[in-house]
């Protein structure tokens, strides 16, 4: 196909490339930091100069390097990983059960183990660097009766099983906080400026989390420490050296060195993780130039006005959109071969394709919000008719089935399914929502996919739900991203069905729970429905900017034809917004997490679009000012515009 | 070179400026009525009677409580909150009979050394050891901040609308076309050091204060004389207060703000409350800062003899070390290719050329080599019939209007010397095709009353409006009327300023040609 060639080339030549260089600079900057980890894990007060001999001495020994070279494979390994699983559309869990699904989702559980062994093989290196108790696993020590024999080195185990345990939480962490969604910034900077001025934030954050998850372990260390320390023993064969404290009693971890080396080699862990994270979203997401236009047919695919209109990959999509909005606030010349005319025929073909693109982007948006604000008004009544005839074949219904039995969420444009069905063609995509549980993969369990999907009227929980209080509160809202038409799979099979009829007693129960679970998490519909508007944003800052440009640089007036189609579809756009913001949590803004590496940039989305949506309307409105009169616009939008040039909106 | 010795000599005792026409200003004395014009802003009065201040500070109410014995540990914790690091160390090492004799030592050390450190960092930086308050009147363009009752001005930059900072912490704004007069009030609203309306937008207002940053929206239809705390957005970053500069980028969407406590300057998107702290080594903090009406550039100037000037594409800065003292001032010509600025200890305007050259796409723009001195303010004597007045000195701030034709200097004068009080010295300005400066004359007031902040109207048709808040508490605006040299500007309200793809020639600021013009 066309497009696969297309979206193949950005692939191969600039993303990868991107990731490349991402992962060399961290393994670059490794030596630095893991200097650093020695000394500080090695440091002692009293013995300030034996601590940097010491450290001279372990930096250049055979184990070092070796526990160097594996560093070396962790990192290139999370690189490929981050590679693999970034977003830039962030999944969001419109409820608890959803993010439930994504955390069990299989991709995110092989994520999940491979994360843990590397936080064993980066806690192994750490504890071969620190040495001295915590060198090896077994130890020659004495028994009672005499003779030698090995016994296990807990302080190692507890060492490996910590970098284990902070690499299981990085990963579930990851998925709770979006950590593999790539942001974009608004302001733009040198990659090593950025790099700069982040780096405070990673030592803090590192810091901290190391602390939470140490904390955490040592917590699940006490009450469960006990099994994995009989396996090893039993397995290697190694005795219980019992002249020391079990480091599974308060005793044994009351030990603050021990502390000490736990905390220091998680935050190392996590460190050069999360430097990785940086280095590849400042990678991927700098600015790229395409050409607006291109004198050789073969390079045409990589033009402007092309590669706008891709669907795959989304972050080619992204890019040419910030380059658009990039090239229409600063670059003239550009900005000229924007508004020029085809050689032979004398068409503007490049402003009509951006124009073009950029409007179906925002026509696109403002359908969603429509289709999402008719489902709220009516509360789903108004679909009830069409699912009436199948309820009445239904032998147990009560009275209060009007409000739970139409499934709005199966005929409204839901946030994800609309962007993923526009953009992907109705094919989930693995780059748009990787963690979306995939309920018609052959990994999926049947339990697994009974508590992900609805709760259809074929299967026996319909009518068990015992009391109709409950069914009450479901709101049919919330519930859009763990519906099955999100990922555009077939509802569940029957064939799981029969399976549950054998235990009529604990749906009742499942049902009640997934019922209170499936509430929460109000404002998630909101940022969900606004997911992708860093696009939109920038559609509107590209076509607001150009327009205003088109002013004094237009000069054969190809932006005069689309302006009234422009300036509607701001006017239709600024109205369901507006609409929007009316509802119920939509308006109410996001706690601010400031010390996280997870980016919550996607959480505020929908108010810096409202901002940029006023501020493009009315750029354009104080350009043109009144010229804008001579505009053929509906008389409900001239109104409205008249609003705007008299600043009362 | 422009000095004072040029300008015509000021009004006599009781005469009052009341504008320019015809090329000359006309004065009258107070009681006369102005000219009649088509657009006449309100002209306020704030008698500082009638503003109700606050008698004492918020944390003094704990005085008026009797004492209340709590635990040491409720103390400590209490201290950690209310003053962090410090206080606790203060607490611990005070309450001697509680904590063993060795802790209170220790931490008594600690605090010694602590002190130490940052007196060392004080004297490096002399700045940090001033309150805030103080902090914030140093730094001000206001001249005379803690004594005025007039804090901070802002003029729409669309429409016929301004809010005004009052001493009693909270804002007005006045709108000649409606009835309504909303007052802003926010717990978080205290010593306001500078307001900003949000360009190509109808309602959003910068406000900042001593301990964080606050946008107000407040909707122009909206008939509410007191707009709940709700409609204001607290954007607050550690270590970022007090506010003194803010400065919105003129396509609206971003806001930069500046404190003398850190090295940092802070990119705000302000829908998002997220903010990009651009740091650079040097200088101690950032005190002023001013975008270029064409958003490509912008000053900020540091508590040390040195500024800078950031490109906006890529976030890149020049240094401009200074030799005597820092940057007071500065402000743009309205293509955004010629920065004037004030050095403070020094009498003298200077000029450095931008040229941007916009076919290059990555944004990097050639600076000049030197700045240029354009003007020269020191003292002059002049004399009339009410004998020799003294004008002249130090620069408090410069202000240009926004077609670029008339500068306005507020002279700092001298507080100690009766006969040397504060006064507004006007330019005539041309900018292109070379840029020119001429004497105007000197802007007074009502007798007795000191010019403390100008600024002039983003939008006058007929030329230019100059609007000073006066020590007395009155508002006054001051007319230019000219016609303007340049193109005139499209649209109803002042178009955005259109970039200028003609090339200047790059070497004609060496060639003081200002001077030859007329010396």
């Amino acid at each position: 196909m066309f497009s696969a060639e297309q979206s193949c080339w950005f692939i191969r030549k600039v993303i990868c490339w991107r990731a490349a260089a991402s992962i060399a600079w961290a393994v670059l900057l490794l030596p630095p930091s893991t200097a650093i980890f020695v000394f500080l894990s090695k440091f002692s007060v009293l013995h300030p100069i034996q601590t940097i001999s010491e450290c001279f001495s372990m930096l250049t020994s055979a184990t070092a390097i070796f526990s160097f070279i594996l560093l070396c494979g962790v990192i290139i390994m999370v690189g490929f990983l981050n590679f693999e699983y970034y977003t830039v559309i962030p999944t969001i869990a419109c409820s608890k059960i959803a993010l439930f699904g994504q955390l069990l989702h299989p991709r995110q559980l092989v994520n999940s183990l491979v994360h843990c062994i590397m936080g064993m093989i980066v806690a192994w290196c750490s504890a071969v660097t620190i040495g001295f108790r915590y060198e090896t696993l077994g130890h020659p020590c004495a028994q009672t009766d005499g003779y030698h024999q090995m016994c296990l080195n807990e302080y190692h185990l507890i060492l490996l099983l910590g970098g284990a345990f902070v690499g299981f939480s990085h990963s579930l962490l990851g998925v709770i906080h979006n950590m593999n969604y790539v942001s974009f910034h608004t302001v733009q900077q040198y990659k090593y400026l950025r790099f700069k001025g982040c780096l405070p934030l990673v030592v803090r954050c590192s810091a901290t989390q190391a602390l939470y998850s140490v904390r955490n372990f040592i917590v699940v260390y006490y009450f469960l420490g006990y099994i994995p320390r009989t396996w090893i023993c039993k397995t290697l064969n190694l005795h219980l050296g019992s002249s020391a404290h079990p480091l599974d009693s308060i005793a044994g971890l009351l030990d603050l060195s021990l502390l000490y080396h736990l905390w220091i080699s998680a935050t190392f862990l996590l460190f050069t993780w999360y430097i990785m994270l940086l280095l590849f979203r400042i990678f991927l997401t700098e600015g790229y130039s395409f050409p607006v236009q291109s004198s050789f047919t073969e390079d045409a695919d990589h033009c402007l006005p092309k590669v706008l209109t891709e669907k795959q990959p989304m972050l080619l999509k992204f890019l040419a959109l910030q380059d658009l909005a990039l090239l229409s606030q600063h670059s003239p010349l550009r900005r000229c071969e924007v508004f020029s005319l085809s050689q032979p025929g004398g068409h503007p073909h490049n402003w009509n394709a951006i124009s073009k693109e950029c409007l179906s982007l925002l026509a696109d948006l403002t359908q969603r919000l429509v289709a999402y604000h008719d489902t709220v008004a009516t509360n789903g009544r108004a679909k009830s008719l069409s699912s009436g005839s199948e309820r009445k074949t239904s032998s147990e219904t009560s009275g209060t089935e009007d409000f739970m039995s139409p499934r709005p969420t199966a005929f409204m444009k839901t946030p994800a399914s609309v962007f993923a069905r526009s953009i992907a063609g109705g094919q989930q995509s693995p780059l748009t929502a990787p963690f979306t549980p995939d309920l018609d993969s052959p990994f999926m369990s049947p339990a697994l996919r009974r508590l992900a999907a609805p709760v259809e009227q074929g299967s026996p929980w319909y009518g068990t739900v015992q009391s109709p209080h409950i069914m009450r509160r479901v709101p049919k809202l919330w519930s859009t991203s763990t519906d099955s038409q999100v990922n555009g799979s077939p509802p569940p099979s029957p064939a799981s069905v029969p399976s549950d009829k054998q235990e009529p007693s604990k749906p009742s129960f499942l049902a009640q729970f997934l019922q209170n679970r499936r509430e929460q998490l109000p404002e998630a519909s909101s940022q969900a429905l606004f997911a992708d508007s860093q696009a939109h944003i920038w559609a509107l800052e590209g076509l607001s900017y150009l327009v205003q440009a088109s002013f004094s640089e237009d000069q054969f007036g190809v932006v005069q034809t689309t302006l009234p189609s422009i300036l509607s579809c701001m006017l239709v756009l600024q109205e369901a917004v507006d609409r929007h913001f009316k509802l119920p949590h939509a308006s109410s803004k996001p706690v601010r997490s400031t010390s996280s590496m997870g980016d919550s940039t996607y959480k505020t989305l929908r108010f810096a679009l409202r901002a940029t949506l006023k501020t493009a309307i009315y750029r354009i409105t104080t350009t043109f000012g009144d010229h804008l009169n001579a505009v053929q616009l509906s008389a409900e939008h001239r109104k409205r515009l008249q609003q705007f040039l008299e600043y009362k909106e | 070179m422009c000095s004072l010795a040029l300008f015509p000599p000021p009004l006599p005792y009781g005469q009052t400026t009341v504008c320019e026409s015809n090329n000359e200003l006309l004065s009258g004395s107070s009681s006369e009525d102005q000219l009649k014009q088509d657009f006449s802003p309100p002209s306020l009065s704030f008698p500082r009677e009638s503003l109700k201040l606050h008698s004492r500070t918020e944390n003094s109410s704990k005085a008026a409580f009797l004492d209340h014995s709590e635990t040491l540990w409720m103390r400590s914790a209490a201290a950690w909150r209310d003053g962090g690091l410090t206080g606790l160390l203060n607490e611990i090492t005070n309450s001697h009979p509680h904590v063993p004799k060795w802790l209170s030592m220790s931490s008594g050390c600690i605090l010694a050394l602590l002190r130490w450190v940052s007196s060392f960092h004080g004297s490096l930086f002399p700045h940090l050891t001033l309150s805030s308050e103080d902090m914030i009147a140093e730094f001000s363009q206001v001249l005379n901040w803690s004594d005025c009752v007039v804090r901070a001005f802002a003029w729409h930059p669309h429409t016929d609308k301004f809010a005004v900072a009052l001493l009693d912490d909270s804002i007005k704004i006045y709108n000649p076309k409606s009835a309504t007069t909303p007052t802003l009030k926010h717990r978080l609203q205290r010593n306001v050091a500078v307001v900003q309306w949000k360009p190509l937008c109808a309602s959003a207002l910068a406000v900042g204060c001593q301990n964080c940053l606050l946008v107000w929206h407040v909707d122009p239809c909206s008939l509410s004389t007191r707009p709940s705390a709700g409609c204001a957005h607290v954007l607050s970053h550690p270590g970022h207060a007090p506010v003194t500069s803010i400065a919105w980028s003129p396509s609206g969407s971003l806001l930069l703000s500046a404190s003398p406590m850190d090295t940092a300057m802070m990119v705000w998107d302000v829908a998002a409350e997220s903010c990009v702290p651009l740091q650079r080594v040097g200088g101690g903090g950032v005190t002023f800062l001013s975008w270029s009406p064409d958003g490509s550039h912008v000053l900020a100037s540091t508590p040390s003899a040195l500024f800078r000037v950031w490109e906006t594409r890529m976030w890149t800065c020049e240094r401009w070390p200074c030799i005597k003292g820092r940057c007071q001032s500065g402000c743009w010509s309205p293509d955004g290719s010629r920065l004037l600025f004030t050095v403070q200890g020094e009498t003298v305007i200077y000029a450095l050329t931008f040229t941007n050259t916009p076919a290059v796409p990555s944004g990097t723009s050639k600076g000049p080599h030197a700045a240029v001195v354009v003007a020269d303010l020191s003292e002059t004597t002049f004399n009339t019939p009410d004998g020799d007045i003294v004008v002249g000195g130090e620069i408090q701030s410069l202000a240009w209007d926004p077609r670029g034709e008339r500068l306005a200097v507020l002279l700092k004068g001298d507080p100690r010397a009766a006969d040397r009080s504060p006064i507004i010295a006007v330019f005539k300005t041309r900018v292109s095709p070379i840029f020119e400066l001429l004497p105007c004359g000197f802007v007074q007031g009502e007798p007795g009353a000191e010019p403390r902040l100008m600024q002039f109207h983003p939008n006058f048709r007929h030329g230019a409006l100059l609007t000073v808040c006066w020590s007395s508490g009155r508002i006054t605006h001051v007319p230019f009327y000219f016609l303007s040299a340049s193109i005139p500007r499209l649209g109803p309200s002042g178009s955005p300023t259109l970039p200028h793809v003609q090339e200047r020639p790059a070497d004609f600021a060496n060639q003081s040609l200002f001077t030859e013009l007329i010396s």
